[in-house]
């Protein structure tokens, strides 16, 4: 009922979600309409049942049947519990086939029904979420962006995603569904865009206070287009060395998009080994260190902060280091900064103190 | 409505109400009492669960058999062992009834608890004098948590008992502080049953491997 | 005095502390300051202290005390729903340039607060306090098996509310999502007090619900009535029974994981942090392995209201009695299963994510049978629809579009599109509401007469009624919608412009479901006003089955003068039908326990204890430890806890408490 209803509602709109532009996202709605379809084919009868035995057992219809020891029937029990679970058991086995289709680890090895040239490689993308923007790594092109992803379309993407700080997700529902982006973790995404246009992406998961305006623009072209649109990058004044990097990572929201004509080489895997700060140990060193010892579980997120990084547990603060407990939900002054001063609090309400900030300052 | 339904009526009447004087519920003090154990037993399986976890995560910091000392910890569980069968006895004292040989098992089981908790501080304070200190990895935080943990439960023992001490004094061996003696031993064993899990999961294994 | 004095004394309270630059907050507090005065005032014009404290926060009656929970729950609704309407009202103007009336950072502390205090301060509560109210009587029991240790589950619950309710105008509340989730609630994140508060609230109110529990399996298991076997219990009581052993396995859980993120916060261990070996994952895990069964620790106990209700007004037995048992412990056991489809998209593996995503369908099967069971037990009967039953079918009706919507999120790839967003946001309010609250709304209603002799007014009662059946449809469906479009949750400001007729509508549908909880009040303040007209003198308005129905309205304080012997399922049902007529004569001394004050006063102490530890202040913290252990055991020195009703006063109270029962 209410999906029909929303169905409709959503039939005139280019919505994301339901009318996507890329394959994987494409086949997740079809999976939502069979489900959907599936269960419908038990819960519309239900709701009928309902509706039906409500009104004819009502009270005041002395026409009804009254049977007060009706309790226990055999054979309708056994319907009630199968008929639930022949659903559930042609749902389960569209989840169990669907889910390792559609396994954001997978490789695309097939687009719209083509098989893909197992040759060409998927495009490599290194996605960073950043408190509180998103940066885009091209290793091939050797260009960044911030907040904005450019896409050929009808290629292969490989996405690895990690975070500096905070747990977002990486979505655009054009696209394809969500992966967690996570710190000192790697996850992967492959996806497919399949029209050009410029579509919307942000971080579906809570992260603190510039979390809603956390958005990037995902701009799909063709491949002509796509070389262009990297040609334009390369043609930026700016560049990602370890400095640019590290004044970037400072918390700012509502960032507008931009494009690094360089990107330092290895700075994605430095940032996943949380070791981006110069002078900070790597975690895969710490854990292959660590790990030398052997045991059950392997080591995980070994990574070491800068000296002072680290916060003092408030039992352990002495009396004059008790910073008082403001309350500071009064609206802000109007116009933050942002990058322009990415240092400045009036950038964020969340009083976050991130090693990066600490070091850069000394 | 109600007279409907068809019921055979049994042959004589049968009771609806007792009518001489009832007390339901009895023993339930000790299930409910083993239904908290099975409670708090989750809390240290929690605690198991991350320690099992983080066990290798070091973070470049010293590992198990850079810290933990076998001969120390054995003679703490012996110490915790013991104190299960002292206790034992002031339970055996507490069915014939004696007040003062209860009185005198109960000190002793918490002399020996002292002992555990003194020896489990003196371990703390050589690891964090060491710097291997709970906030320098997860291991460490993991391992001072589940063990320290273990011990705070020990110490509210040991607070228990003085308080028991008092009241069986006072008051005898009445009903009310067999019972509250029941709830303790169940209490103070599963502090060993903990105990063992820990001395084979944390110390054991953390040093063979 | 000098700066580290201060900071000793005070910690980090300061006069930044207060917000004395917030309108809204000033005002609230104007309000409720004014309101607790005319309230304090009243009841010291009208001398009610000492009745108050004699017969209600210190008694050990399980009636007393279900009652004061569902107050609770009743007025921590109002709070929960105050930060509903203001999440609905910024998001209804949130668009482009309009940046709506609040910041991220008072945004973020509502949404927080509102599921934090829903779930914890209104759902348990209420749960708890039918339960309380309902179970021992249907059991045929005198009281609980603890009825002290009731008393400070209640004051537990009561503390760790009041501590939430401080947050409010001292300091701030958590911003970091209603469970808290790391890396936001991290120290490095959130050096505030926000979640400081959110977790010694709930670790003191957490304490309290874990009692609560203990108690319940207990008197269930220990306290039936004789001959009253398993299944020759009342459906209720075997939700309940469920619903409580499921809230003992996973509290601890919740404790622990809670627990370990105040070390990390006040010790600097490395249990939830980016770095030197924390994981934050860890943290999602264990709050998830309490928060997925937690669902059903709160509805399990509503399908049993349903189901007393659905016989009740069909006059009939419940349809397939062991089904709906075998579904219910069927579901407390799969329910321990499923919680990592919380976070799908963390990337476990696909076949990983497909065993959580079909055990969760599974559970859809013994949840599908018990809406059968309901349909065929409303089959062949005869259906009175007075305001419980309207409940059940608007639960029906609603609840089975929620459990569409929840199977659907469970298959993994089209979670991937849907977590996160507001299609599931909506989801869990259908089954939230259109389970939990509607059902609790039934239950009140339907006991109600119970606990107080007359019925509630039926006028104001179908206002709540289609207030909240039509307002949360005119406030959901458009979340379902913008969901599907791919809008996510907890976003305080909207870029797209055709997003906001939907959230204008949502915002119209929950200003209706206002309606209905000012409704509800009203049902219950008129009922007061015209409680004569409403009277039963039955003690059994609407043709009960079970015992509860058994004893007078409201029961006297030992609710059964003699113990009701049971010999079938539906008890009273069967005492009626074989005509049975209680004895009035040949009483004995009851047995009850005495009150205390020595929950109020631990509870006080818990409160004071977390409010040191929230703000620095050590001193207040050690102090308030220390007394409440002191106090603890004082209490323990005390042997004197019950006394003897003597059979004189028995028969007295029961002849003026009792009218000709079961006519």
């Amino acid at each position: 009922m209410l999906l029909a209803a929303g169905t409709l509602a959503l039939g005139a709109c280019q919505r994301a979600v339901l009318n996507p532009a890329g394959d994987i996202a494409l086949q997740q709605r079809n999976i939502i309409y069979a489900s959907t379809g599936l269960m419908l084919l038990i819960i519309v009868p239900v709701l009928i049942l309902i509706v039906v035995f409500a009104w004819h057992y009502r009270a005041t219809n002395r026409a009804a049947t009254y049977d007060p020891d009706f309790h226990h029937s055999a054979s309708l029990e056994l319907f009630i519990w199968s008929a639930p679970l022949l659903i559930i058991i042609c749902l389960g086995a569209l989840t169990w086939s669907s889910t390792h289709l559609l396994d954001p680890f997978r490789p695309i090895d097939k687009v719209a029904g083509q098989a893909l040239d197992p040759k060409v490689r998927p495009l490599h993308i290194q996605v960073v979420s950043l408190d509180w923007k998103w940066l885009f790594i091209y290793p091939e092109q050797g260009i960044a962006t911030v907040n904005e992803l450019a896409l050929p379309v009808n290629r292969a993407v490989r996405f690895d995603i990690t975070s500096t700080n905070m747990m977002n997700t990486f979505y655009a529902p054009t696209l394809a569904g969500m992966i967690y982006a996570m710190p000192g973790m790697q996850s992967t995404l492959h996806a497919v865009l399949n029209r050009p246009g410029e579509y919307e992406g942000f971080s579906a998961n809570y992260s603190g206070a510039g979390f809603s305006d956390m958005r990037f623009k995902l701009r799909g072209m063709d491949q002509a287009g796509f070389d262009r649109w990297v040609t334009e990058a390369k043609g930026s004044r700016r560049s990602l060395a370890t400095a640019d990097y590290l004044a970037l990572v400072r918390p700012s929201e509502k960032v507008p998009a931009m494009r690094f004509a360089t990107v330092q080489p290895g700075l994605f895997d430095r940032i996943v080994n949380r070791c981006a700060i110069p002078g900070t140990p790597c975690m895969k060193d710490v854990m292959a260190h660590d790990g030398a010892g052997g045991g059950m579980m392997p080591p995980a997120n070994g990574s070491i902060p800068a000296p002072g990084a680290k916060p003092d547990g408030a039992l352990f603060k002495r009396p004059h280091d008790i910073a008082p407990g403001p309350n500071v939900t009064k609206p802000r002054q109007p116009g933050a900064p942002g990058t322009t001063d990415p240092a400045s609090p009036r950038n964020r309400d969340l009083s976050q103190r991130f090693p990066m900030t600490a070091t850069l300052q000394a | 409505m109600d007279s409907v339904t068809t019921t055979a009526f049994p042959a004589d009447e049968p009771i609806f109400y007792l009518t001489d004087a009832d007390e339901h519920g009895a023993g339930a003090t000790m299930l409910g009492f083993w239904i908290y154990l099975m409670s708090d037993a989750l809390i240290f399986a929690t605690l198991f669960a991350t320690f099992g976890v983080l066990s290798t995560s070091y973070a470049g910091g010293p590992s198990p058999r850079e810290i933990f000392e076998l001969p120390l910890v054995a003679l703490n569980t012996a110490l915790l062992l013991v104190s299960s069968i002292t206790y034992g006895m002031a339970m055996i004292e507490m069915e014939s009834g004696r007040i003062r040989a209860v009185q005198a098992w109960l000190a002793v089981t918490a002399l020996f608890g002292f002992a555990f908790v003194g020896v489990e501080l003196h371990e703390f304070a050589g690891l964090i004098a060491e710097g291997a200190t709970p906030q320098r990895s997860a291991f460490l935080s993991a391992f001072f948590t589940l063990v320290a943990t273990h011990g705070l439960h020990v110490t509210f023992g040991l607070v228990w008992i003085a308080v028991m001490l008092v009241q069986v004094g006072q008051r005898g061996l009445i009903e009310e502080n067999k019972r509250r003696l029941m709830c303790l031993g169940m209490f103070w064993h599963l502090l060993d049953v903990v105990w063992i899990g820990v001395f084979t999961f944390v110390y054991l294994l953390g040093v063979l491997r | 005095m000098s700066e580290t004095l201060l900071k000793i004394i005070f910690g980090r309270l300061s006069w930044e502390s207060f917000p004395i630059h917030e309108p809204i907050l000033l005002i609230t507090f104007a309000v409720v300051v004014t309101l607790g005065a005319v309230v304090v005032g009243a009841v010291t014009k009208f001398g009610l202290w000492a009745w108050l404290w004699r017969d209600w926060f210190t008694s050990v009656d399980h009636k007393k005390i279900g009652i004061m929970y569902i107050i609770l729950g009743i007025v921590m609704l109002l709070r929960g729903f105050a930060d509903a309407l203001m999440m609905r009202a910024q998001q209804a103007i949130a668009f482009g340039a309009n940046q709506g009336y609040l910041n991220s950072h008072h945004y973020d502390q509502i949404f927080t607060a509102h599921g934090t205090i829903m779930i914890f301060f209104v759902a348990i509560p209420l749960i708890v306090g039918l339960v309380n109210f309902v179970m021992p009587l249907q059991i045929g029991a005198r009281d609980v098996a603890f009825p002290y240790l009731n008393n400070l589950s209640f004051w537990l619950t009561v503390a760790g509310a009041l501590l939430t309710m401080v947050s409010l105008f001292v300091g701030e509340f958590s911003r970091a999502g209603w469970l808290n989730y790391v890396p936001v609630s991290n120290l490095q994140n959130s050096p505030d007090t926000g979640p400081d508060y959110y977790l010694w609230a709930l670790q003191i109110a957490g304490v309290g619900t874990t009692l609560s529990s203990i108690n319940m399996v207990t008197t269930i298991i220990k306290m039936r009535a004789p001959g009253m076997t398993m299944m020759k219990m009342p459906v209720f009581c075997w939700t309940a029974l469920c619903s409580n052993v499921l809230a003992i396995a996973i509290f601890p859980v919740l404790t622990g994981a809670f627990a370990l993120l105040l070390l990390d916060r006040n010790v600097g261990t490395n249990f939830f942090t980016n770095d030197l070996g924390g994981n934050p994952m860890m943290y999602w895990n264990l709050v998830w392995i309490w928060g997925h069964p937690e669902v059903y620790v709160l509805v399990l106990p509503v399908f049993g209201i349903y189901s007393e209700i659905t016989a009740t007004f069909s006059g009939k037995p419940l349809f397939g009695y062991s089904s709906m048992v075998y579904a219910t412990v069927v579901i407390t056991i799969l329910s321990y299963l499923v919680w990592l489809h919380h976070f799908f998209t963390m990337g476990s593996g696909a076949s990983v994510n497909s065993f959580f995503g079909i055990a969760t369908m599974v559970i859809a099967i013994p949840t599908g049978a018990k809406i059968f069971n309901w349909l065929f037990t409303m089959y062949r009967g005869q259906i009175r629809f007075e305001l419980p039953m309207m409940w059940v079918v608007a639960f029906m009706l609603t609840f089975v579009v929620g459990g569409m919507t929840g199977v659907l999120l469970a298959v993994p790839p089209a979670d991937f599109v849907l977590h996160n967003s507001l299609f599931l946001v909506a989801h869990f309010h259908n089954v939230i509401i259109g389970g939990v609250v509607f059902g609790l709304f039934a239950g009140m209603t339907y006991w109600f007469p119970k606990a107080f002799g007359f019925k509630l007014d039926p006028f104001w009662g179908k206002v709540a009624f289609w207030g909240w059946v039509v307002g949360y449809w005119i406030a959901w469906t458009p979340i379902y919608i913008v969901g599907l479009m791919g809008t996510t949750r907890r976003v305080h400001h909207f870029d797209d412009p055709t997003l906001q007729p939907w959230f204008i509508i949502a915002a119209i549908g929950a200003l209706i479901i206002l309606i209905g909880i000012l409704g509800f009040v009203m049902s219950i303040v008129m009922g007061i006003v015209r409680r004569e007209q409403y009277r039963d003198l039955t003690g059994d308005p609407w043709g009960g089955r079970t015992l509860e129905w058994s004893t007078s309205s409201p029961p006297p304080a030992y609710n059964f003068a003699f113990t009701p012997v049971v010999h079938k399922l539906d008890a009273w049902h069967d005492m009626k039908a074989r005509g049975h007529q209680r004895p009035t004569g040949g009483y004995r001394r009851i047995h009850m326990p005495r009150n205390t004050g020595a929950g109020v006063i631990i509870s006080a102490l818990a409160l004071a204890l977390g409010f040191g530890m929230v703000w620095y202040i050590w001193w207040l913290a050690a102090v308030s430890f220390v007394a409440l252990l002191a106090v603890a055991i004082g209490h323990s020195f005390n042997y004197d806890r019950d006394y003897f009703i003597p059979p004189d006063e028995v028969a007295r109270a029961e002849r003026t408490d009792l009218a000709p029962v079961g006519a």
